[in-house]
């Protein structure tokens, strides 16, 4: 099988290696304990994220997809250093900051911002939304109050909220106006990287593409680079330049996007992406039979294979590793053979 | 089943319906505004509107969950099978909330307590209300789990909320909606958290449970994929007003108002290559300061003077087809035929 097209042919083997990497991750794992029986005693782990590695280059978006309780916003947290990996490294901007303390990161925090994926308790209810969106600049720009107050209201002008909003409170807002204010609050210090958690799940359509607009034109203006963390695909395809699909904590699939809506590899993406409904909903039924195996007890050999139409003998005894297959696509999956670097 | 619901007798009935917030600066914020639907029995109705449109504060006040003293329902009337939920006690309310009306909050988090187990939230309102046995509602929790698509239910009925993905606190809060069978299931957003493939699979569990039990469904989502795939009628909101209701068919191919016409149009779609998507120009008017004529007319592409004097009234057009935009306006006089938009059908 192979994954050229014509308009992936022209893009050399190595195009990516030559962008500057601004996010780095190597084998990173996160297993969470699971505690039971009266003595609270741990019994067993949930491995959220399982043995990813992957690069984020310099203003770019990479959009990242799965199916819920895959380990997407695990993976969002352990790279802003929200919590401590179990094992792996993450190098931001050249620096490994795997070990940082929460003090020695500080400084990196400004160039760091999350989107959260719940709008409601992630804001501080006692807090105006003028000082939320400033308080990043307080800690980290040298402005001036003025400078400040200038970037609140042009910020929430972008968001599609008025200038009064300021004066107001995170719970006098709706679901969808919590949502464009953490957003406004991630973007007002400018920062290098910007991980979106679902960021546009609660908007509307009309208001949805306001937004993506915007995220869109600032990443344009400011050099941002964007981690986009949806269950969406439309919403991804429109947003990133590269795709990765993650499954049980590991990375099934990771593509330019053009190559992985053409011609997704991994029975995963392929099933993911036939479930997307039209705008009539008149969607095939391409089922993934059952529900996604539970991250505390993986299934042996791939991880997808109980739930996978092609899996094979090989499919339950050995996992397969994520190959090369040229152009910068990358697939987990006994199926394909690694592309000959050499030719 | 789809068809048979317009025999249906009418199980809720919000008629004149109006909820306003008192802001701090003594501003009147008119969340819902004037707002009459009837909902029937076996039928699945979706509230969809731009963000801000006053959908989440309509379905807080069928449940009486205004927050007080500043917001409140100053006008209307919502009735449950003819009983007049406002002239409840808040003893007698708290056992239609749960009960006979289920809700799924917008913020699923605000339906569950962090330090109790997923385990005992399930199971505590099956032993109140259903009278179970401490064992038999754990077994039917670990049950309902499995329904709502979570892996490893009997693990997940051990944990507390914060151990769980954001699409798993959404799918154990469907569950407790759920778990009374009652006669209402008001979902505020109940799937934006969820994949495909899980969606179509609550969406299915809720269709079934709903035709199981003859009770009905209102779906607040701004999701028009999952109207079409779940509803039977649908309701356009804007500014604190119902702009448009007709059936889920009728609407998709008929949109009148303007509103929903370039709602339809914004909608990403992955079969096609599109540059940039499709967007309503301008933002919704705060609630506190709507325009005098009709709310959409500062951003509408038709609005002409008289748009801007009175709000237009919800008149039916045709079919079940109601809408609120003076371009519809009373066949016999036709003051705009010149207007292209009437002649897209
Ligand atoms: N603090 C925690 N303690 C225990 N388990 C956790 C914790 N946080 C996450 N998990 C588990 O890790 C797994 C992955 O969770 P994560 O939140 O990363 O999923 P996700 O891909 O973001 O899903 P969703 O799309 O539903 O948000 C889940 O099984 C979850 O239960
Ligand atoms: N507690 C409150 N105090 C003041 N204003 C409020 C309060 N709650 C909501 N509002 C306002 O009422 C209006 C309607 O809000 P509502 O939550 O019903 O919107 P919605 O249609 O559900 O939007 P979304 O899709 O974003 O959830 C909004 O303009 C909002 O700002
Ligand atoms: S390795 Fe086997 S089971 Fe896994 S995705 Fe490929 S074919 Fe399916
Ligand atoms: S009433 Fe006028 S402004 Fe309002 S939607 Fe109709 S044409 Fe537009
Ligand atoms: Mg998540
Ligand atoms: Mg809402």
């Amino acid at each position: 099988m192979t994954i050229m097209n014509s308009e992936t042919q022209t893009n050399s083997l190595t195009s990516s290696e030559t962008k500057d990497k601004l996010v780095e991750v190597k084998n990173l794992k996160k297993y969470f304990p699971v505690k039971g029986g009266i003595l609270k005693r741990t019994i067993g782990h949930v491995k959220a994220v399982e043995d990813v590695t992957l690069s984020i280059y310099q203003g770019e978006t990479l959009g990242l997809v799965g199916e819920s309780g895959s380990g997407k916003s695990t993976l969002g947290r352990l790279i802003l250093k929200l919590l401590n990996p179990t094992e792996g490294r993450i190098i931001f901007n050249g620096k490994d900051i795997t070990s940082y303390s929460q003090r020695k990161i500080r400084p990196y925090r400004k160039n760091m911002q999350m989107i959260y994926q719940d709008p409601y308790s992630s804001l501080n209810p006692r807090m105006s939304v003028g000082d939320l969106i400033e308080e990043p600049l307080i800690l980290h720009d040298r402005l001036t109050k003025k400078e400040r107050q200038n970037r609140v209201i042009e910020l929430l002008g972008t968001v599609g909220l008025g200038e009064d909003t300021r004066f107001k409170y995170p719970h006098e807002f709706s679901g969808g106006q919590r949502q464009r204010i953490g957003i406004a609050r991630a973007l007002s210090p400018r920062p290098a990287l910007v991980i979106g958690d679902e960021p546009v799940s609660l908007l509307d359509v009309s208001v949805q593409s306001q937004v993506l607009h915007l995220m869109s034109e600032l990443q344009i203006k400011l050099n941002l680079t964007y981690l986009f963390i949806s269950h969406d695909l439309s919403v991804v395809k429109h947003m990133c330049d590269r795709i990765a699909v993650m499954y049980l904590g590991r990375i099934a699939e990771m593509a330019p996007k053009h190559s992985l809506y053409k011609e997704p590899l991994h029975p995963y993406t392929k099933a993911l992406i036939a479930s997307v409904p039209g705008v009539d909903r008149k969607r095939e039924k391409v089922k993934l039979e059952r529900n996604m195996p539970s991250p505390s007890n993986p299934p042996s050999g791939c991880p997808f294979h109980t739930r996978c139409p092609e899996s094979h003998n090989r499919c339950t005894i050995e996992r397969p590793e994520l190959k090369n297959m040229g152009n910068d696509h990358y697939v987990a999956c006994h199926l394909y053979t690694e592309y000959d670097v050499q030719r | 089943m789809r068809g048979v619901y317009m025999k249906n007798e009418p199980l809720l009935e919000v008629n004149g319906l109006k909820t306003y917030i008192t802001l701090e600066n003594k501003k009147q914020a008119k969340a819902v505004d004037g707002v009459d639907f009837v909902i029937h029995k076996g039928e699945t109705t979706a509230l969809v509107g731009e963000s801000g449109s006053g959908k989440s504060m309509t379905s807080m006040s069928i449940m009486r969950l205004i927050p007080e003293p500043s917001g409140k329902i100053v006008e209307g009337s919502i009735k449950l099978e003819g009983k007049e939920l406002l002239k409840l006690s808040e003893k007698q309310m708290e056992k239609v909330r749960g009960n006979e009306i289920g809700m799924i909050f917008q913020d699923p988090h605000s339906s569950l307590n962090p330090v109790f187990t997923i385990g005992m939230q399930i199971a505590e309102p099956l032993r109140k209300h259903k009278k179970m046995k401490k064992k038999e509602a754990y077994k039917k929790a670990v049950e309902l789990l499995v329904m709502a698509g979570l892996p490893n239910a009997d693990q997940i009925v051990k944990m507390y909320p914060h151990q769980l993905s954001g699409g798993m606190v959404q799918r154990v809060v469907i569950a407790i909606a759920m778990s009374c069978d009652p006669k209402l299931i008001i979902a505020d957003e109940p799937t934006t958290a969820l994949d495909v493939t899980i969606q179509s699979q609550i969406l299915g569990l809720m269709t079934e449970l709903k035709d199981q039990t003859n009770s009905a469904v209102l779906m607040i989502t701004h999701d028009i994929g999952v109207v079409s795939e779940a509803a039977d009628k649908v309701m356009v909101m804007y500014g604190g007003q119902i702009v448009e209701k007709a059936s889920v068919k009728e609407l998709f191919r008929n949109p009148k108002h303007p509103y929903t016409i370039g709602l339809l149009a914004s909608v990403p779609r992955i079969e096609v290559e599109q540059e940039r998507l499709e967007s309503i120009q301008g933002t919704v008017p705060p609630s506190h300061a709507f325009p005098k004529g009709c709310r959409f007319a500062p951003r509408c592409k038709h609005a002409i003077e008289a748009c801007t004097k009175t709000v237009p009234e919800l008149i039916e057009s045709s079919n079940d087809h109601e809408v609120r935009c003076i371009l519809y306006r009373g066949e016999e006089t036709r003051p705009c035929d010149n207007h292209e938009q009437r002649n897209t059908n």
